[in-house]
């Protein structure tokens, strides 16, 4: 018997562990038969996932918790029983952002602080100057990217809401964007930074791992009521995805995973450009400049797989600062609940909790995030638009 | 009665037909104020622009995700944006989802105004969908007979056959094997080309 299943996804690396889950027949062998579908814009993989379109779909956290708060949309709840990765993206500049910023460093040009303040210098003197404000570029109103962005920006004195302005772009129109002056900068996750590099057109200032040690950036997410009516297809869902993981994770693998990326009806980019982000070997500089990090991208390695619900909570705490959301008790229970360690553990055998020696989010600047105390953990940042 | 004014709307559609089709319904319903955006650069600015009270985006265009920035209470934005608030609009969401149009709906324009926009939508691009069906159809159907053509013209010469016993061997060929006339047709070309 198989299980006819249809699944969304957005042409980005970090839908890597599902397209090879597919592509590789981890799925098969687990008794599903699965068609995937690309989409255009993650409205759509929404939109075609609460109304049952789809079955499961690659989907930005964020979007899974808003989706379960109800916030601007119809409110759908939507369980997350796999992460597909932790960290992945990047913050590209323009030249002449590039230029400007470099101009103003005070200290390590890859510690994101330095870089922030550098940032605030910029601004403050365009204001002076009468010039138009920065524009930055990001995926989603509720993404990781707005919120990456916001929170290093943030840090640096930058009001992203009064300082700069923040504008939705496509994944796929970010390097054009940048190379016509539409934008100055943008947060997007990958293979989109490097072409915007490779087409000599931005910088990599930063790898989000640089603001945030470890943070949840895509989840397979299913609908609330039908992962409890198909517990066994949710189970083999994480199970096919784990094995695609562990297998994306093999250095001998990643070209053989890069070419099934590549493909056309997949991401549909050069095998290369993926393979160096599966690598964490990125170019940052049209000029040929390299940089290597271990954080990059985590598709499976330390346990990024297991849905954490902390990493809930903080999502959840960036809507309310940047006044997304509400704060109240019930919502935050609703948030972390969004993520199911449970579902992970009990697909795969496990008995018991990992110990969590990988720690929490790492964020760059703030005390360490309280997933206990929101209110009190945001009261420590000086920009935000909420009301305590 | 009074009648209240033509709800402003902006259609978001990349395919300058369907626009055409859908603004030449919304018209005809007597909804006036229709403008159609199909050039995605700056979209935003456009929009803002007009400062339309319906947006109306298709499915296809990935730049449906910059129109959820409406939603955002922002300094750019002088009007919040809402969609489809209630659960009540489940239906309707599906419909629109369905035949591939996603509607945006500023603050304050009552719901019963807003029914009639979207129905309308709906319909007309599903009747697009149908008319491009029915076109792909008729093209292959074309492309069939000029391969027809030309395996009946190959088979003449080879076999010294008549123009309808071409045919006819065509087609029992096509009924033993379980396959369409054009596909034995193009193997046929496929293979004169090879023996060339």
């Amino acid at each position: 018997m198989t299980q006819p299943l249809c699944i969304g996804f957005i042409p980005l690396v970090d839908a890597a562990a599902l397209i090879v889950a597919v592509d590789k027949r981890f799925t098969e062998a687990e008794g599903l038969d699965v068609t995937l579908v690309r989409e255009v814009s993650w409205s759509n993989v929404r939109d075609k996932l609460n109304i049952g379109l789809f079955d499961a779909a690659h989907l930005l956290a964020p979007v899974a918790i808003a989706s379960s708060l109800g916030l601007g949309h119809i409110r759908v709840p939507i369980v997350a029983p796999f992460n597909l990765g932790l960290n992945g993206n990047a913050i590209t500049v323009s030249p002449a952002l590039y230029a400007a910023i470099m101009a103003e460093i005070d200290g390590d040009r890859f510690d994101p602080m330095v870089t922030a303040l550098a940032l605030a210098r910029v601004v403050a003197a365009r204001r002076k100057a009468g010039a138009d404000p920065l524009t930055f570029g990001m995926t989603f109103p509720f993404s990781t990217h707005n919120y990456q962005l916001r929170f290093w920006m943030a840090a640096g004195g930058v009001d992203p809401d009064e300082d700069v302005r923040l504008v939705v772009l496509p994944p796929p129109f970010m390097a054009d964007s940048i190379a016509n002056g539409h934008v100055d900068a943008f947060c997007v996750g990958a293979p989109w930074n490097s072409i915007a590099v490779d087409r000599g057109a931005g910088h990599i200032l930063h790898f989000v791992s640089d603001i945030l040690v470890r943070a949840a950036e895509k989840v397979l997410a299913v609908r609330q009521n039908w992962s409890e009516k198909n517990p066994q297809v949710v189970a083999a869902l994480i199970r096919a995805a784990s094995r695609a993981s562990e297998f994306i994770e093999q250095p001998q693998n990643r070209a053989e995973a890069a070419h099934i990326l590549a493909q056309p009806g997949r991401i549909g980019v050069d095998a290369d450009v993926i393979k160096r982000t599966l690598d964490g070997r990125l170019k940052i500089s049209p000029d040929g400049t390299m940089r290597e990090s271990n954080r990059y991208l985590l598709v499976g390695r330390e346990e990024a797989g297991r849905p954490d619900p902390m990493q809930a909570a903080w999502l959840y705490a960036q809507m309310v600062r940047w006044g997304q959301a509400s704060i109240s008790p019930e919502a935050i229970q609703i948030a972390r609940s969004v993520f199911r360690p449970d579902l992970y553990d009990a697909a795969l055998g496990r008995e018991s909790e990992p110990a969590g020696t990988f720690g929490g989010i790492g964020a760059f600047a703030g005390p360490p995030f309280d997933a206990e105390d929101i209110a009190g953990h945001l009261k420590a940042f000086a920009i935000g638009r909420w009301k305590p | 009665m009074v009648a209240e004014p033509s709800p402003k709307i902006v259609i978001v559609d990349e395919s300058p037909i369907r626009a055409a089709i859908l603004e030449e319904g919304l018209r005809e319903a007597g909804f006036t104020g229709v403008t159609h955006i199909s050039e995605m650069h700056n979209l935003l600015a456009r929009i803002y622009a007009l400062d339309p009270d319906v947006i109306l985006i298709d499915l296809e265009n990935p730049s449906r995700d910059v129109l959820e920035q409406m939603f955002q209470v922002s300094r750019a934005v002088r009007r919040p944006v809402a969609m489809f608030v209630d659960q009540s609009d489940a239906a309707s969401i599906q419909a629109s989802v369905d035949a591939g149009v996603s509607a945006y709906i500023v603050d304050g324009l009552k719901k019963e105004r807003i029914k009639p926009i979207l129905d309308l939508c709906v319909s007309r691009f599903n009747a697009f969908a149908k008319l491009q069906d029915e076109l792909d159809r008729t093209k292959s159907a074309l492309e069939d007979r000029k391969v027809i053509d030309r395996a009946k013209g190959i088979l003449m010469k080879l076999k010294g056959l008549t123009e309808d016993e071409a045919y006819v061997l065509l087609r029992s060929t096509a009924m033993r094997e379980k396959k369409k006339i054009g596909e034995i047709a193009q193997s046929i070309l496929t293979a004169s080309e090879l023996l060339k």
